[in-house]
C-alpha cells in the first residue's frame, strides 16, 4: 500500500466559541472518491476549506502526498475544487475560466488552448468555449466548474456540494459521469455532501461527520451494514434501535425485517399492529406498533403492480428477522 | 392601499415638480434677450455667445475641469483601497477609527473642512515651505473629501461580491495580487468608474472648501460663479446652469449604463 | 493588505484628522491681525468664552439648529412619499424614477441654489406669477428670509433623503403587508406597525445626512438667507475671510465639530450596521 495522498492529523477549527473541527485525523488514499458526510454545520464544509487552504487550522496539519501543508496559501496547493456555487468568472468565457489556472502556471499558450479544448471534451463542452457563465444552464455551469478544476490535473480534486445546485432528474445523471472521470483520469476526489444517497452511490470510501468529529469512515457498504454507533445507525438510511443484554442496542434495517399474518419461522419474531404505511412507489414503509408500546420500522418490497397482498393500516401482523439480521451497538 | 400608493405618487410628481422647475427656468431664461432675468425680451442666443467669449470664465472652468480629473483619479485609487480594507479587513488595530474617518467627510461641515485643511497648509508652508497654494492645495482637498464616496460605493459593492470567485482564483493558482487583478478589479470596475464620476462631479462643483485653500492666483469655475452670484442673478450664469444640467445629465446615464453593465 | 489599508488610513490621518489638531491649536491663539498668518499662538478659552456669552453667536446657533431641524422634517415629510412612490412603481421603472431623484445631485449646487434667486426675488418669477394670476396683489418677498434657505435646504438636500428611504423601502417584502392585512390590518395600521418601522433606519440616515451639513450650511444661507438671518456656517465664514479672525472662526468649527460628533457617530454606526445586515 503507497503512501496515502491525504494524511490529516489532529486538526482543529473553532470560530470563537464554536468548534467546528474537533481534532480530526484522517488518510484518503490515492485514486479514492471520498466523501465527507454529515449534516449542516457538522464541521465537513470547513474541513474541505482548511484542505483547500481557505482556513487556517488552529491545531493539527493537513499532509498532502507527503507534504506538510501549513502555511501554504491556496495558490501554491496542488488541490484544486469545485465550488458549490461553482464561482465562474462571469467576465470571462468558458474557454477563459477553464484555462484560468494555466495561465497562472504559465503554461504556453498553444498548450493552454490544446489542455483547455480537451478539458471540454472531457466534459462535452467542446461547442460552449465562448460563451460567458451567464449564458450556460445549470448544468452546464457544473460541467465548466468541473473542467476548470481537473484541468490542472491536481493531485487532489476538492468537491463541494457538486450537485446540491441541480435539479433532481440532472443530478442523477450527473452522479455516474463524475464516478466514471475520476475513473477514467485517475485521480483523487474528495467530496462533501449533506446528501447520504449522493455519498453512499458515488463514494469508494466515505466518512460520517457529526459535531466536528468523524464518526465512522468506511465503504458505503460498511458504514449501512455495520454503522459504528446509534448516531450512524440514525443518520444513514433508517434504523430500528433495540434494546440487547448488558447495556447494548442492536441496529435493525427495516428492509431485514420479513411481514407476515402467521408467526415466522425465523430466529426473532414478535407481534404488532401496523399503525400506519408510507407508500413510497419501489417500497412501502410501514409503522407496526408491537405489545411492549415500542414502535418498529418495516419495509417491504412492491414486486407486485397489484395491492393484493399487501398490509393494511390496523392488520396485526408479525414480523421476523434472522439472528444475524441487526448489528450490534455498543454506543 | 391604493389610496395610500396614489398618495405617494402624487407626492413624487410633485417633488419631480420641486426638482426640475427651477432649473427648467434657468435653462429658459439663458435664451432671454434681456439683461434683466426675471424679464421676457425674446428669444436670443446672445448670452451663450458672451459666456463662451468670457476668457475669466473658461480659464476657471479649465482649472477646475483638470482638478476634477486628478482630484478624481487620486480619490478613486484611494477610495478603492479604502473601500476593499472595510469590506475585506475585518480585524485590524485602528479599524473603527479607520471606519470613522473614511465616513466623517461625507456630512462634515464644509467650513470646517475647510478652514482645517486651510490651516494645514498654512502650518506645513511655515514648516517646510510648501506647498503653494492653489492647483496642488486644491487637488489635495478635493480628494480628501471624495475619498468617503467611493470608498462607500466601493464597500457597498464587495458587501455582495460573492467571494468564491476570489477564492477559486487563488484556488487555481492565482496570487492574492493577481486575483484582485484578474477577478475582483473588472468585476468592481464600473463602480469604480462611477465612483471615478462621482468624485469628479463633486471636486467640479466644490466651493467652500476650495475658497478656503485656494489661495490668491487660483479661481476655479465655481468660485467664479460664485462672485458674481453674489451681486445678483445673471444671464450668462443660466448659460452656464444649462451646460452642466445637460453635462450632468450625460454623465448620468453613463454611470447608469456602467453599473447595469456589471452584470 | 498592510499597504491597502495604510494609504487611505495615512492620507485621511494627515489630511483629515491633523487638522482639526491644528484647528484646536489656534482656537487656543489670538487675534494677530498685523502678523502672517493673523495669529499668535497661546492657550486662551477666550474665543471659547466669547461664543458662548454674546448673543449673537448664540442667536447663530439656536438658528442653525432650528433651521437644520426644521427642514430635515420638511424634506423627510416630502422625501418619504417620494421614495415610498418609487419602491412600489414598477420594477422596470425604478431606475429612470431614481435618476429623475439624483440628476439634481449631480449639477452643480450652486447652481441649484441660484435657480431660486431668481425665482423668489421681490420681482421674482414666484411673485410675477402670484400678481398676474391674482392670488396676491402685493406678494411679500420670501428671498431673504428663513422662508428662503428652509426652501433652499430642503431643495438642495432632498436627494440625499430619498436614496437611503428608497434603498430601505425596496428591499421591504410586500409579502410581509399582506401578511398583516391577512391578519386584519388595515393600510393605515399595516403601514404605521410594518413598513415605518422597518424603513426606520432610512429614515435616520436620511435625517443625517440632510440635517448634519444644513448645520453647517453656508452657501445656502449666504445667497437665500437676508442680513438679518446668522446661521453659523455663515458666522465662520464671516469671520475667517471679512473679519480674518482666525482664532474665532477655529472655535466656531470646533464647537460645530463637538456639536455633530454624536450625529456623526450615529451615522457610521447606522452605515456600518446597514453593510454588515447586507452580508
Amino acid at each position: 500500500m503507497s503512501e496515502p495522498i491525504v494524511r490529516i492529523e489532529g486538526l482543529a477549527k473553532r470560530y470563537g466559541p464554536v468548534v467546528a473541527v474537533d481534532e480530526v485525523d484522517l488518510e484518503i488514499e490515492r485514486g479514492e472518491l471520498f466523501a465527507l458526510l454529515g449534516g449542516s454545520g457538522c464541521g465537513k464544509t470547513t474541513l474541505l476549506r482548511m484542505l483547500a487552504g481557505f482556513e487556517t487550522p488552529d491545531a493539527g496539519r493537513v499532509l498532502i502526498d507527503g507534504q506538510d501543508m501549513t502555511g501554504v496559501p491556496p495558490h501554491l496547493r496542488p488541490v484544486n475544487m469545485m465550488f458549490q456555487s461553482y464561482a465562474l468568472f462571469p467576465h470571462m468565457t468558458v474557454a477563459d475560466n477553464v484555462g484560468y489556472g494555466l495561465r497562472r502556471e504559465g503554461v504556453a499558450r498553444a498548450e493552454t488552448d490544446r489542455r483547455v479544448v480537451e478539458a471540454l471534451e472531457q466534459v462535452r463542452l467542446a461547442d460552449l468555449a465562448r460563451r460567458r457563465p451567464s449564458q450556460l444552464s445549470g448544468g452546464q455551469r457544473q460541467r465548466v466548474a468541473l473542467a476548470r478544476a481537473l484541468v490542472k490535473r491536481p493531485k487532489l480534486l476538492l468537491l463541494d456540494e457538486p450537485l446540491a445546485a441541480l435539479d433532481r432528474k440532472l443530478r442523477e445523471g450527473t452522479r455516474f459521469e463524475l464516478v466514471r472521470l475520476q475513473e477514467e483520469l485517475g485521480l483523487t476526489f474528495v467530496m462533501v455532501t449533506h446528501d447520504q444517497d449522493e455519498a453512499m452511490s458515488m463514494a469508494s470510501r466515505m466518512a460520517v461527520m457529526d459535531a466536528g468529529r468523524i464518526v465512522q469512515v468506511g465503504s458505503p457498504h460498511e458504514v449501512y451494514e455495520r454503522p459504528a454507533s446509534r448516531f450512524v445507525a440514525d443518520f444513514i438510511g433508517i434504523a430500528n434501535i433495540l434494546p440487547a443484554a448488558e447495556g447494548r442496542w442492536l441496529a435493525l434495517r427495516p428492509e431485514k425485517i420479513v411481514l407476515s399474518t402467521a408467526r415466522p419461522d425465523t430466529a426473532h419474531a414478535v407481534a404488532g399492529q401496523i399503525i400506519d404505511i408510507a407508500y413510497e412507489g419501489g417500497r412501502s414503509l410501514h409503522r407496526v406498533a408491537l405489545d411492549d408500546g415500542s414502535v418498529m420500522m418495516v419495509a417491504t418490497a412492491n414486486i407486485a403492480r397489484t395491492p393484493d397482498g399487501s398490509f393494511r393500516r390496523g392488520e396485526t401482523i408479525w414480523l421476523g428477522w434472522a439472528a444475524d439480521a441487526g448489528h450490534p451497538l455498543d454506543t | 392601499m391604493i389610496g395610500r400608493a396614489r398618495f405617494a405618487f402624487t407626492m413624487l410628481g410633485f417633488g419631480y415638480a420641486f426638482l426640475y422647475l427651477p432649473l427648467a427656468l434657468v435653462m429658459f431664461y439663458s435664451f432671454n434677450e434681456s439683461r434683466m432675468v426675471t424679464v421676457w425680451g425674446g428669444f436670443s442666443t446672445k448670452w451663450w455667445s458672451a459666456l463662451f467669449a468670457n476668457e475669466a470664465m473658461l480659464r476657471a472652468a479649465w482649472l477646475s475641469l483638470r482638478i476634477a480629473a486628478v482630484s478624481a483619479t487620486l480619490a478613486a485609487v484611494i477610495g478603492l483601497a479604502a473601500g476593499y480594507a472595510l469590506a475585506r479587513a475585518r480585524n485590524f488595530p485602528g479599524r473603527s477609527l479607520f471606519g470613522s474617518l473614511v465616513i466623517a467627510p461625507m456630512v462634515m461641515p464644509e467650513v470646517v473642512m475647510g478652514i482645517s485643511m486651510l490651516l494645514l497648509f498654512v502650518g506645513s508652508e511655515r514648516l517646510f515651505g510648501g506647498p503653494d497654494r492653489g492647483f496642488l492645495t486644491i487637488t489635495l482637498a478635493h480628494v480628501t473629501f471624495s475619498i468617503s464616496f467611493v470608498a462607500i460605493i466601493v464597500q457597498a459593492r464587495l458587501a455582495d461580491f460573492d467571494r468564491s470567485l476570489e477564492e477559486a482564483a487563488m484556488d487555481l493558482g492565482a496570487t492574492p495580487w493577481v486575483t484582485f487583478r484578474t477577478v475582483t478589479l473588472p468585476l468592481i470596475a464600473p463602480t469604480v468608474g462611477s465612483g471615478w464620476l462621482l468624485a469628479f462631479t463633486l471636486s467640479l462643483d466644490d466651493l467652500i472648501l476650495t475658497q478656503f485653500v485656494a489661495g490668491a492666483q487660483s479661481q476655479t469655475l465655481p468660485m467664479r460663479v460664485y462672485s458674481s452670484v453674489r451681486l445678483g442673478v445673471d444671464p450668462q450664469i443660466n448659460v452656464l446652469a444649462t451646460v452642466v444640467v445637460m453635462v450632468a445629465a450625460c454623465a448620468l446615464v453613463l454611470s447608469g449604463w456602467l453599473t447595469r453593465r456589471k452584470a | 493588505m498592510r499597504a491597502v489599508i495604510a494609504l487611505p488610513f495615512v492620507w485621511l490621518g494627515v489630511f483629515f484628522l491633523l487638522p482639526f489638531a491644528l484647528v484646536l491649536a489656534i482656537a487656543l491663539g489670538t487675534n494677530a491681525p498685523d502678523s502672517v498668518p493673523p495669529v499668535e499662538l497661546g492657550f486662551s478659552l477666550k474665543n471659547f468664552t466669547l461664543l458662548f456669552t454674546d448673543d449673537l453667536y448664540l442667536a447663530a446657533w439656536l438658528t442653525s439648529l432650528r433651521i437644520a431641524a426644521t427642514s430635515t422634517i420638511v424634506t423627510l415629510l416630502l422625501g418619504y412619499p417620494m421614495a415610498y412612490a418609487i419602491a412600489r412603481a414598477a420594477p422596470e421603472r425604478r431606475p429612470l424614477l431614481l435618476m429623475l431623484v439624483v440628476l439634481p445631485f449631480w449639477t452643480s449646487f450652486l447652481i441649484r441654489v441660484y435657480a431660486w434667486m431668481g425665482l423668489l426675488d421681490e420681482n421674482g418669477l414666484l411673485n410675477q406669477f402670484l400678481r398676474w394670476s391674482g392670488l396676491a396683489a402685493n406678494p411679500t418677498t420670501i428671498l431673504g428670509t428663513d422662508w428662503a434657505i428652509l426652501l433652499g435646504i430642503v431643495y438642495a438636500y432632498l436627494p440625499f433623503m430619498v436614496l437611503p428611504l428608497y434603498a430601505t423601502l425596496e428591499k421591504l417584502d410586500t409579502g410581509l403587508l399582506e401578511a398583516a392585512a391577512d391578519l386584519g390590518a388595515r393600510p393605515i395600521a399595516a403601514f404605521l406597525t410594518i413598513t415605518l418601522p422597518l424603513s426606520l433606519p432610512g429614515v435616520v440616515a436620511g435625517c443625517l445626512l440632510v440635517f448634519i451639513p444644513a448645520v453647517g450650511e453656508f452657501v445656502i444661507p449666504d445667497l437665500l438667507g437676508g442680513t438679518q438671518t446668522l446661521m453659523i456656517g455663515k458666522v465662520l465664514w464671516d469671520e475667517f475671510f471679512t473679519n480674518a479672525d482666525w482664532p474665532i472662526a477655529s472655535a466656531v468649527a470646533i464647537c460645530l465639530l463637538v456639536l455633530l460628533v454624536g450625529p456623526i457617530a450615529l451615522f457610521q454606526r447606522q452605515q456600518a450596521r446597514s453593510l454588515e445586515r447586507h452580508r
